[in-house]
């Protein structure tokens, strides 16, 4: 069965005919082309398809499209204004925070929702605030010490 | 310590300078095999086998085909009328690529559904109908070498019986006597599990078949594109795909530790259908396919160590039943069965030691493919730690010194092993000692002997490892015949920019930014002015890839020997420009000067313009240099790692207080990519050592093939890791360095097996296999009230 959905995703609006059983993880990577957000298991265990929905950090690959009907949508690529970095992801470069690369975007937008919620965290909160996203390259040294330089970089901003 | 010749801005070896590949990965524009996305491309979903051993009875494809969408079923007798239903192995034994008869292990392919959209093939595996005849699977190894178990590999002519090969390296005879003749003999029954390196991103590959070029292009998940062109080329040849008509593109790799390196069923399955279909045709793994699919480790050894009363080691035997599922596909070097195993004589000298291995088939998925180390240096060094750990508790001495105590000294190297490896160098008194300072050693044995007092459980464990990585040579080390050098590619542009290009590839190493280093510390030219590229068979030079610790050692030898010919050619241009001989011409980084007037000069960005604008005559024109590297001799990395851990008696729960890590590879190109990489090891060693393992019940099914019952470690699993280095160059490298990415998790699983053993030795254990979970430890703890 086909539904209409409508939603905004990195600030536009999308409209779409989407099969009932199309997960939002391939409407996004497939039908958007905003392959950014990634697949690394089908249990929402890695957190590679982590993306930010109504504010929200979300695992995409567990989440029906025909669901985020009228929700606003934010994946790696709208993170920051084009040229720029999000201080999240200045940190990650700054600090060594990723090899591979295929983790960080989900691993980038998780840690962004951790910092809205809780802007200072200890080491221990923040690898609880991950813990739901794997990473097998960095041995998550640097993710938290990347947390922590964004921490202190946003708490500047604000 | 090493000092850098070059300022921040050139980026030369020992800068931290960040990595030139983030950008693309940190905004979601890196590409992964997934991302491909070409016109009329099809999807190819796999049927699996749900029984570990079976025969075929019937497939019936009529369902799969009625779908809306679904343009075939391929089967294995489908392939077999182009001779490709079976394939050789990197280790010459052979694998089915889809059965016609019989399935040898639980999830193994039997037929492939190809489909317009992902869904609709999904929807098709779901309605092939297949009927199977389940058979009595071999799960245990030791049950295979009965003398009344069925023959699982009656496919191979002269195989009359379920073993695949024996091995020995040593003396028997004389091993055994000094052992017979000993103070004092250690001997465990030590067993590291089948465990899977689960990168985050899974295999997949994307063939795309030309009908009217004849050109096959493949993006791959592949750790060695070139190693998989020729083995295509061999395999397929006779249907008329030529080497030269074959292009295997392996782009941004999600992880790969050893992974992707064999050449899975499903690529060849994919290749053959675009071949016939004439379209692009995409398979992407899903994470249970990807689990169940291959493994590592699976080794049974059986360890006899010997010393005199006040523990000088004498002698080391071990004795190996190796579990290679249905087929050995080994991704080590042809005269190397076992790899590396026989470094099992560790870090210490003496003169006596014996390995055997007997490796044996079994209904279990093919086994031998790595985790983050394939050439069973893991194994060997999980050995012969365990067991010096063994002998210091049996003797009653102190761990760090019953190690300080048999060392290989500094002044021996090079030194010959008891089985045949020539180590360069080392000093593993100062690698162990700085370990011991880093973690305050004396301090937290005084704490583990209060809290024993209280009844308390903490432990201390040490692990003093050598490695042993880069291969080649090529006179010893090939894979299917292809000798293991490495290669580099270097083109420096007219305005003294470069593109350089090399065999290996990087699955998050930082190539791209450590080569351009290399090149940096030889030629002066800033590494941000150097673009590097691998991956691409059409463009890079050939290589034998990336896995095995082998990337520096080879390659970035080869990068360092490529500039070199490039500083001698400049030289001749820089003396031809500033008109005096070539003999009074000197160089430091960067530029050529005039011996004895150093205002008198030309960058290497003057001399490379003039490379291709004003050159002496006579000369090639150009700057660019290709150098194929040959290493003399393997590099032996080593370290030095020590845990603190406390265990809960009640629960059997196990803390990690503390971890320190002291490496030596050699000299380091980038210590901040370095200290990542060791941060990643180590978190791939604490996994097998408390967490990881795929079991199976008695019909061999996967009792945990999900990441939900697989347990890769979190962040919070993960300790706070603490590392640093001692730096013994290696002396045959030209840059002094050698590879380390392997060498965490080699080193971490005896630390914390011994730490958590230590812990419970008051209790009376004696000995724990890993993943030690606070389950079996619960259970060793009853075991022994």
């Amino acid at each position: 069965m086909k539904h209409t959905i409508t939603l905004t995703i990195n600030g536009e609006s999308v409209t779409s005919e989407v099969d009932s059983r199309l997960l939002l993880v391939h409407f996004i990577r497939e039908n958007l082309d905003l392959t950014g957000t990634h697949i690394g298991c089908d249990t929402s265990n890695c957190g590679a398809c982590t993306i930010m929905l109504n504010g929200l950090s979300i695992k995409s690959c567990t989440y029906l499209a025909v669901r985020a009907d009228g929700a606003e949508i934010t994946t790696i690529e709208g993170v920051a204004p084009e040229g720029t970095n999000h201080p999240m992801q200045q940190a990650f470069h700054d600090q060594h925070g990723l090899h591979c690369g295929f983790c960080t975007p989900g691993m980038v937008i998780r840690s962004i929702e951790l910092l809205k919620n809780n802007p200072n965290p200890t080491e221990e909160e923040i690898r609880w605030g991950i813990s739901g996203n794997l990473c097998r390259c960095t041995g998550y040294n640097n993710i938290v010490k990347a947390v922590q330089q964004a921490a202190t970089e946003m708490q500047k901003e604000s | 310590m090493f000092k850098c010749k070059t300022s921040p801005e050139v980026g030369g070896m020992g800068h931290s300078v960040k990595r030139k590949e983030d950008a693309r990965f940190l905004h979601g524009k890196g590409k992964f095999v997934d991302d491909v996305k070409l016109p009329g491309q099809l999807t190819m979903v796999m049927v699996r086998s749900p029984y570990a051993y079976a025969k075929i009875l019937s497939i019936n494809k009529e369902k799969a085909l009625a779908i809306p969408g679904v343009l075939a079923v391929i089967t294995g007798y489908d392939l077999k009328e182009f001779n490709l239903h079976w394939m050789p192995t990197l280790l010459s034994d052979t694998q089915m690529v889809l059965p016609t008869d019989t399935v040898m292990h639980q999830s193994q392919e039997v037929c492939a559904v190809i489909a317009t959209d992902r869904y609709v093939a999904v929807d098709g595996a779901e309605a092939v109908e297949v009927e199977y005849e389940p058979m009595q699977a071999i799960v245990d190894p030791y049950k295979a070498l009965d003398a009344d178990a069925p023959l699982l590999r009656p496919d191979k002519e002269d195989q009359k019986d379920n073993k695949i090969y024996h091995w020995e390296q040593g003396d028997r005879n004389k091993t055994d006597d000094v052992i017979s003749k000993a103070d004092v003999v250690v001997k465990e029954r030590i067993y590291l599990p089948r465990i899977h390196v689960a990168s985050i991103e899974t295999c997949g590959c994307v063939a795309s078949f030309d009908k009217v070029t004849g050109k096959l292009v493949v993006y791959l998940t592949t750790q060695a594109p070139h190693a998989i062109r020729t083995i295509v080329a061999l395999v397929a040849g006779h249907v008329g795909l030529s080497e030269e008509k074959i292009r295997i593109i392996a782009p941004d790799i999600g992880g790969g530790f050893g992974g992707k390196v064999p050449v899975y069923p499903a690529y060849v399955v994919a290749i053959a259908a675009s071949f016939l279909i004439g379209k692009p045709v995409k398979w992407i793994e899903d994470r249970s396919e990807n689990l169940v699919n291959g493994f590592a480790r699976d080794y049974h050894m059986d360890c006899e160590l010997a010393a005199t009363k006040d523990g000088k080691i004498q002698a080391f035997k071990v004795s190996t039943l190796a579990d290679h599922g249905y087929t050995d596909s080994s991704a080590n070097p042809s005269k190397y069965p076992t790899g590396m195993f026989s470094i099992c004589t560790g870090s210490y000298d003496y003169e006596h030691a014996f390995a055997e291995l007997d490796a044996v088939y079994t209904n279990k998925a093919p086994g031998g493919v790595a985790y983050r180390c394939s050439f069973r240096v893991t194994e060997a060094v999980h050995a012969i730690e365990r067991m010096v750990d063994k002998l210091a508790a049996e003797i009653g001495k102190d761990p760090a010194q019953l190690r300080f105590e048999n060392f290989i000294k500094k002044e021996q190297f090079p030194y010959d092993s008891p089985l045949g490896w020539s180590y360069d160098s080392g000093d593993y008194k100062a690698t162990l000692e700085k370990a011991m300072d880093m973690i305050g050693y004396d301090k937290y044995k005084k704490e583990q002997a209060e809290k024993r007092a209280q009844g308390k459980l903490m432990g201390i464990g040490i692990c003093t490892f050598t490695e042993v990585v880069g291969a080649g040579p090529s006179k010893d080390f090939d894979i299917l015949g292809i000798a293991m050098f490495d290669s580099a590619e270097i083109r420096v542009h007219p305005t003294g920019k470069a593109l350089a290009r090399f065999g290996t590839k990087s699955q998050g190493q930082g190539h791209e930014t450590t080569y351009a280093q290399i090149l940096a510390e030889e030629l002066g030219i800033p590494y941000t002015d150097i673009e590097i590229d691998e991956g691409d068979t059409d463009t890079a030079p050939y290589g034998l890839g990336t896995y095995a610790s082998r990337s520096t050692p080879t390659a970035g030898a080869a990068a360092a020997m490529a500039a070199r010919k490039l500083k001698d050619k400049g030289k001749k241009i820089a003396a031809h420009l500033l008109e005096v001989s070539e003999e009074d011409i000197e160089w430091e980084i960067g530029k050529y000067f005039v011996k004895g007037a150093p205002d008198k000069c030309k960058t290497i960005q003057e001399v490379a313009f003039a490379a291709y604008t004003n050159f002496p005559e006579g000369m090639e024109p150009g700057f660019e240099a290709t150098h194929y590297y040959d290493p003399p001799n393997l590099t032996f990395p080593n370290g030095a790692y020590i845990c603190v851990v406390e265990v809960e008696e009640e629960t059997g729960a196990i803390d990690v207080k503390r971890f320190v890590a002291i490496d030596d590879c050699g000299n380091i190109i980038n210590p901040m990519i370095v200290e990542g990489q060791v941060h990643g090891g180590l978190t791939q060693g604490i996994a097998p050592a408390m967490y990881e393992g795929i079991e199976y019940d008695d019909e061999g099914n996967v009792l945990n093939g999900t990441f939900m019952d697989y347990l890769v470690p979190t962040a919070v699993e993960s300790p706070h890791w603490e590392t640093g280095h001692t730096i013994t160059p290696s002396p045959h490298h030209p840059l002094g360095a050698k590879g380390v990415a392997e060498s965490p998790t080699v080193g971490a699983p005896p630390a914390i097996a011994n730490a958590i053993i230590d812990a419970l030795a008051p209790l009376g254990i004696k000995h724990l296999d890993i993943p030690i979970t606070p389950a079996k430890v619960w259970d060793a703890i009853q075991a022994h009230k």
